[in-house]
């Protein structure tokens, strides 16, 4: 047990804390990605918050304002601060409500494909041969066709909704982690501590999750970080066509459908919603940018 | 050459064969029968259900069925529209070219504003151009363009009244289609004014399609060129004395944009992803809101055939992306 520990040990950081400091060091140099992860954080509280924060239920109707304008234009009033929707919801609570399902929609899809990426990068990579081939062949026909199309597919096989469409994106943006891993684990498993590991007895699990895996992770947490904010812009798109979450959830994408034919009297209720998928994917993608700069050592120097 | 173009297509081989077996396999996914998820909303008797059911073999063995299908595709029968009635692959043909026209002009915006500043950022590094243009690409990058598409129509339609809000062109110019290119076809007839309706329909989802790319295209291009103004022979270029503009221009320009020509090719695929969004808002008749159309109206032959078309275009994109890619890079082609 002890000596098939040494592997990992040796090739890790030799003080965690230090590592997180170089870490911290080179992210903060990246001034919007700082500003990103701020704005991440704020939307994380507005989204665990949002009963307390949101001035309405996200579903109350106000038969007497209908379509009723934010509050600093004409005929708007700070009942309702960014104005009401065409069935008379408060669209700043409906926005804070929405956030939970755009951050669960961008957790889940994220866990889903990491998963199942990791899962087949590591066999196609470790294993070679036919396993090899077989897997990379499917993982390229995923990617032949267009994302948004083979995900408007799976969701008219599975049935329209808000799982059902998390489930098509992690699928669509699976092949990408399992490209990643496989390209990692074979770049890694000729590598001294993995033969040492090897040579001290360790099986193809430990060899291929506790020893080679943890080595792979930097590429990982970058794609990772994309691919949260490109399941948003999915699953949003997917909800503006009908097909992701519901309507009367208060999903930003389905709020936009349900908006877009009063776009020309009333702009509100088409920017917010907008707006919101914008800020969140942008300060998602400002943080990936940052984690990159950060973990990867040969952009570092540049 | 030739060895490389016949290697490239042997790779399609096992891609094609598996996109075949995708759109085969997607009316059997469906739940319930496939024969009633075809028929629509109207059903069918069940003497016509049994008539049906021999008639697309689905009593047959699997592996036959997927032969037969096979065997129709490759002589070029996609099957007849639920809806239209119209054999699916005469409706691809006439909406294809919509689909080109705007895909065409979305990446020529992009790359005719990308590549440029790219370049232009990448020399005057860590300047506020530099600074801001690289910002502004990020939030291109992170666009929701269906959203960003009804902003636009707010503005320059709603609110500007300058540009159309949907179609290719106003009711009043009607031309039998020669190429299925609006912009070429009222050329050849000479029309000037049914021209410039096309062109001011183009504008807004021109740019909606093209936001993305223009986003990748700037990031790509500025890295790309950083990356080669470092190299040696741009430092002997200099310290020949060649004039600055020939440096970037000639010896550091070509080589950067070996990267941006890959990543030109590998937002074929975004675009066509981004067409179905785009062509949705702007009621644009091509094949990605034929699609989404017929999602709806669950016209699923269209579907099926419909997926299958879209995978061959952009497997066929791809290979000619890979051919000009070993014409612009000789190394490519030695090996």
């Amino acid at each position: 047990m002890s000596q098939t520990e040494i592997a990992p040990m040796a090739a890790g950081s030799p003080d965690r804390l230090t590592g997180l400091k170089t870490f911290w060091h080179y992210f903060s140099v990246n001034r919007g990605a700082v500003i990103g992860l701020f704005v991440f954080v704020l939307l994380v509280l507005a989204a665990l918050f949002a009963p307390l924060l949101a001035p309405y239920a996200p579903d109350v109707q106000d038969k007497t304002a209908f379509l009723r304008p934010p509050a600093w234009q004409d005929g708007g009033s700070t009942q309702y601060l960014l104005g009401t929707d065409p069935v008379g919801r408060d669209i700043l609570s409906r926005l804070l409500y929405g956030a939970r399902f755009s951050l669960l929609i961008g957790a889940v899809v994220v866990t889903l494909a990491l998963t199942g990426g990791i899962t087949l990068g590591l066999l196609a990579g470790y294993f070679r041969g036919w396993v090899d081939v077989a897997i990379m062949r499917v993982m390229d026909l995923i990617l032949a066709f267009p994302s948004l199309l083979l995900a408007l597919v799976m969701v008219t096989i599975l049935g329209p909704g808000l799982f059902n469409a998390m489930l098509a994106i992690a699928l669509v943006l699976q092949p990408h982690f399992a490209r990643l891993v496989r390209a990692a684990v074979m770049a890694e498993k000729s590598r001294e501590y993995v033969v040492a590991a090897k040579v001290a007895g360790a099986g193809h699990f430990r060899l291929m999750l506790a020893t080679i895996l943890p080595n792979c992770l930097a590429p990982l947490i970058v794609q990772g970080t994309l691919s949260f904010s490109n399941a948003i812009l999915e699953a949003a798109a997917l909800g503006f066509l009908g097909l992701g979450a519901q309507p009367p959830t208060p999903e930003w994408g389905t709020m936009l459908a349900s908006a877009r034919e009063f776009i020309l009297r009333a702009w509100w209720v088409v920017t917010f919603p907008g707006l919101a998928i914008l800020i969140t994917v942008l300060a998602i993608n400002l943080v990936g940018d940052g984690l990159r700069d950060a973990l990867d050592p040969k952009l570092r120097r540049s | 050459m030739l060895r490389y173009l016949l290697n490239k297509i042997a790779l399609l081989i096992p891609t094609l064969v598996g996109i075949t077996i995708c759109a085969f396999a997607f009316v059997r996914l469906l739940p319930g029968d496939p024969i009633l998820a075809m028929a629509g909303e109207h059903g069918v008797t069940p003497a016509r259900y049994e008539e049906l059911k021999q008639q697309f073999g689905y009593n047959l063995p699997i592996w036959e069925q997927y032969a037969r299908y096979v065997g129709e595709v490759v002589t070029g029968d996609f099957g007849v529209s639920i809806s239209s009635k119209r054999p699916v692959l005469e409706e691809f043909k006439t909406l294809f070219p919509a689909t080109l026209e705007l895909s065409f002009f979305a990446m020529i915006f992009a790359m005719i504003i990308g590549i440029p500043a790219g370049i232009f950022a990448a020399v005057k590094r860590g300047s506020w151009f530099d600074q801001s243009l690289m910002g502004t690409a990020l939030v291109g990058y992170s666009m929701p363009i269906f959203w960003w598409g009804l902003l636009l129509i707010i503005f320059f339609s709603g609110y500007l009244g300058w540009t159309p809000v949907n179609g290719r062109i106003d009711l009043q110019y009607f031309f039998k289609p020669i190429t299925g290119f609006m912009t070429v076809d009222t050329l050849i007839y000479g029309k000037w004014a049914a021209f410039r309706s096309v062109l001011r329909h183009l504008v807004l989802p021109t740019i909606v399609l093209g936001t993305i790319p223009l986003a990748v295209i700037a990031r790509q291009t500025r890295s790309a060129m950083l990356e080669v103004l470092g190299e040696d022979y741009v430092r002997t270029a200099r310290a020949k004395g060649l004039s600055s503009a020939r440096v970037i221009g000639v010896h550091a320009l070509r080589n950067a944009l070996i990267p941006v020509v890959t990543t030109i090719g590998l937002q074929v695929s975004t675009l066509l992803a981004g067409a179905i969004l785009t062509e949705t808002i702007f009621s644009w008749p091509g094949i990605g809101r034929w699609m989404v159309e017929s999602i709806s109206k669950r016209d699923y032959v269209v579907v099926q055939s419909g997926l299958l078309l879209i995978a061959l275009v952009v497997m066929a994109v791809n290979l000619i992306v890979d051919v000009l890619y070993a014409v612009i890079n000789p190394r490519i082609r030695a090996a």
